[in-house]
């Protein structure tokens, strides 16, 4: 019985059609139980943590919260989050947009769809910035926009590498065409990393679309996916709607991109942290060698 | 003449009229010599965009405009204007042979967006798109870029990152559809007509939020009325355009741009 009531409160899982669905199915539900989207299993919640909120039964990689994700990445009490103040924009004059934000600032104690800091991975200093589908489902609009530019501009100032964890359903649909404007100012700050011969590290994790996935996301020196997260440009309903058939089993996941040649490399969660670290000392070597 | 006030939903009305003119209309009038030229060098010639050279008295430029049909026939062949990964990749190869002969580069927008389909995302819309605003916010000659009739998402905007940029009186330029975007906020995309009129899509919207440069009007307040006149004023722009911006030195010119869409 009580399982039955916490099945309500948890049934939020893997819902893939990402532009339209604001709900989410992170590791922030309320009770001490959590339902697996993919083998059904209920799991305990402190075990799921302990095990990088990946399902102990099928290795099924539960979408993670920012604050969750530095803890996984960061060495202990190394991460200090960039103080950025920068007001919404509201360039549409949406009724309630201003309004919603503060809402969901209280809900989920983030300011925005991405945490941007500075922090340590083994001791090895990294500009670090983590979208959040908490938070209007990750969406990108001017502040996210703005932040991911900052984090960029300060990675080539600090001569630091630095990873994105992508996590978007696109584009901040309130925001317009100015979010749209994000994709270029972002990707066109990717450039400039470029030049200056930074790392640029690109997470893909369930889900990262539209605009995110049209601008940074795919411009990673190096692109590493969690496995089976689901990453495209346009939505699956869009797809369908258009071509008017069923899409292949797998399409848009990230087996299907490794696949296809658009991503280096697959990590299971619990290696991220390992991984990231092995790829800055591989690209410190070349560093060296330059100086 | 002055025209009368015209509502948001009346101007995507009439940026999506069928005979409103392509790219290669107005290519044709405002060039002096046009050879269109083909292919990404990777998988195939898309169609929905069109790339070639071309000049204006004295000065050559690459030329770039996503096209849409003139008929059935036509737009079946051009895909209705939607572009596949392959018209990035093909516009991107001409854009970086603009750089390296010193050519400005003019690029006429006019798409309903990147095409949504399987072969797009199994070949990477995403990430074509996304190479294409890196590596357009650091080419080193003059973008001119100029909205002549549907400018939607991402699929606009990887032809769209100019030094200037410039819109038709009538054109529209926008994060999708009126009718996606009444789907995805409001979950009805029968109220399109009034998503129109909060998606600040207009020209004259457009430079109020500084987005873009300058509006052109269109003679008549059609652009088909007069398709000649509509040319002559966008050739007088881009000749403008283009001599303003040589004197710049490069790399002004490139952080120009840079700071352009930074600050947006
Ligand atoms: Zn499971």
């Amino acid at each position: 019985m009580v399982i039955d009531k916490i099945k309500k409160r948890i049934e939020y899982d893997n819902e893939n059609d990402v532009q339209e669905n604001e709900e989410h199915r992170s590791d922030i539900p309320v009770g001490k139980w959590v339902k697996c989207s993919k083998c059904k299993q209920i799991l305990y919640k402190e075990d799921l943590h302990k095990n990088f909120s990946v399902c102990p039964n099928c290795g099924n990689h539960f979408r993670l919260s920012s604050r969750r994700r530095v803890s996984q990445i960061i060495d202990e009490g190394t991460f200090e989050e960039f103080d950025l103040k920068i007001d919404a924009d509201n360039p549409l004059k949406m009724d309630d947009y201003i309004k919603k934000l503060q809402t969901l600032r209280e809900k989920t104690g983030l300011d925005e769809a991405v945490k941007c800091g500075i922090g340590k991975i083994n001791s090895e200093e990294v500009v670090l910035c983590v979208m959040d589908s908490n938070f209007l489902m990750g969406s990108m609009g001017k502040v996210v926009g703005e932040k991911i530019t900052y984090s960029i501009e300060k990675a080539i100032e600090l001569k630091l590498p630095i990873i994105i964890f992508c996590a978007s359903g696109g584009a901040r649909m309130q925001e317009g065409i100015v979010s749209l404007m994000q994709m270029a100012k972002t990707s066109a700050a990717v450039k400039k990393l470029n030049k200056e011969g930074n790392l640029y590290i690109s997470v893909l994790t369930d889900p990262t679309y539209g605009g995110v996935t049209a601008s940074f996301a795919t411009l990673g020196d190096i692109i590493l996916a969690e496995p089976n997260a689901m990453i495209g440009f346009a939505g699956q309903r869009v797809i369908k709607q258009t071509i008017g058939q069923d899409l292949p089993e797998g399409f848009q996941t990230s087996e299907f991109l490794l696949e296809h040649g658009f991503i280096d490399k697959i990590v299971n969660r619990k290696d991220m942290k390992e991984t990231l670290y092995k790829l800055i000392l591989l690209h410190k070597g070349g560093n060296r060698d330059a100086e | 003449m002055p025209s009368k006030k015209i509502t948001a939903w009346e101007r995507v009305m009439i940026a999506r009229e069928a005979d409103r003119p392509t790219a290669l209309d107005y290519i044709d009038n405002i060039f002096d010599e046009f050879m269109e030229l083909h292919g990404d060098r990777y998988f195939k010639d898309d169609k929905s965009i069109v790339c070639g050279l071309g000049r204006i008295g004295r000065q050559n430029y690459t030329i770039i405009g996503e096209q849409k049909g003139r008929n059935t026939k036509e737009n079946i062949e051009r895909n209705f204007g939607m572009p596949n990964p392959e018209a990035y990749r093909k516009a991107l190869r001409f854009m970086k042979q603009a750089e390296k002969f010193s050519r400005p580069v003019v690029t006429f927008i006019d798409t309903k967006g990147a095409y949504p389909g399987l072969g797009a995302e199994e070949r990477g819309q995403g990430e074509a798109i996304a190479k294409n605003l890196m590596e357009m916010s650091d080419l080193k000659v003059p973008i001119i870029a100029i909205v002549i009739g549907e400018g939607s998402s991402g699929g606009a905007l990887a032809i769209g990152v100019g030094d200037r940029v410039l819109m038709l009186e009538n054109a529209i330029y926008s994060i999708l559809s009126p009718e996606g975007y009444a789907s995805i906020l409001w979950k009805d995309s029968s109220r399109a007509e009034e998503a129109a009129e909060k998606m600040k899509l207009t020209a004259k919207d457009l430079l109020k939020l500084g987005v873009i440069d300058e509006v052109l009007k269109e003679p008549n307040g059609n652009a088909k009325t007069d398709i000649e006149k509509m040319s002559e004023t966008m050739k007088k722009k881009i000749v403008s355009i283009t001599k303003e911006l040589q004197e710049l030195d490069v790399n002004e010119l490139v952080e120009n741009r840079y700071q352009k869409f930074r600050n947006m």
